[in-house]
């Protein structure tokens, strides 16, 4: 282990500006495509669902 | 005879990948997480401060392992994108698309702890170098690619405007890669090279090597997240889609 403390972690040197925003925005972005990724799923499916039941109810009506 | 042969072409058919596809997917968000916490554990807590940058030199394991798959993404994004143009096959047109916005986030990722690195390092937040203009169009190359296909409406048709549009940009790619050989730049040289033994420690390069890796997989898994979801969306008519929509209720 190189670091005496918790704070001197954090403190990165004097550099945690730099290096906390470049993993932390690092690990967001990623976060968010999977997050928008799981959305973007979940609403397709339930378009196809959609489609499929109008499908239904219109042939019912035929 | 035929029988022997593994009919790749069968896994074009979106009907046959998308399970496939689904399997697959856990595997690499699993491997992207281990890899990712090694790469974490050693570039945080086990590499030594370095001599001349202090603890500031730490950028380098996001940095240049998204810059390095910024480049490769947009590689195999041209490479799929060929591959439907040529053979006309619907899968690696998807698969290009597929790969766009996870590579337009790693260009991002590379100009965004670039500049946060340039600022302690150099002074500037930003400069007109070769290195970094040329990562910058390769952003909106990107970024163009998914504009242009998201302009057309037929799918087939955007599918193939987009593919010439990152054929022609390919060449970008080794322009990044040897700017810093080829013009007097602010960016120091390559990090690593196959020629020669490491110059850094040994921690540090694996660091560095280990979320290469991550960053790898978890492009991987993106991307089939996303192809999975372009399938969905363009097989919509078709009763296989349906079927398995009703299915994942």
């Amino acid at each position: 282990m190189i670091w005496n403390s918790a704070a001197d972690f954090f403190a990165m040197g004097g550099y945690a500006l730099y290096v906390w925003g470049s993993f932390v925005v690092t690990a967001a972005a990623l976060a968010i495509e999977i997050i928008g990724l799981r959305r973007r799923r979940r609403a397709a499916l339930a378009d196809l669902r959609r489609e499929r039941s109008a499908r239904q109810v219109s042939k019912a009506r035929v | 005879m035929s029988n022997r042969i593994v009919n790749w072409f069968r896994f074009s058919s979106p009907q046959t990948f998308y399970p496939l596809a689904g399997r697959l997917l856990p595997w690499f968000a699993g491997s992207a997480a281990v890899l990712g916490a090694a790469s974490l554990w050693l570039g945080l807590f086990v590499a030594p401060t370095d001599a001349q940058q202090g603890e500031g030199y730490r950028i380098i394991f996001v940095h240049v392992a998204a810059s390095w798959m910024s480049m490769f993404i947009y590689v195999v994004m041209a490479g799929w994108a060929a591959l439907g143009l040529i053979f006309n096959t619907r899968l690696s047109s998807m698969m290009a698309s597929a790969l766009a916005p996870t590579g337009t986030l790693f260009a991002f990722l590379s100009l965004w702890t670039g500049a946060l690195w340039g600022k302690p390092m150099w002074g500037a937040w930003w400069v007109w170098d070769a290195r970094l203009t040329s990562e910058l169009i390769l952003f909106f190359l990107y970024l163009g690619f998914i504009a242009l296909q998201a302009a057309i409406d037929d799918p087939r048709r955007a599918d193939r405007a987009g593919a010439v549009l990152a054929l022609v940009g390919v060449v970008n790619v080794p322009i990044i890669y040897f700017s810093v050989y080829w013009w007097n730049t602010l960016h120091q040289g390559a990090s690593v090279s196959l020629t020669k033994s490491p110059s850094m420690a040994h921690t540090m390069l694996w660091g560095m090597l280990l979320m290469a890796l991550s960053f790898w997989m978890y492009a991987i898994a993106a991307a089939l997240m996303r192809v999975r979801c372009i399938m969905l969306e363009r097989e919509r008519g078709s009763a296989w889609a349906g079927e398995l929509a009703e299915a994942a209720q």
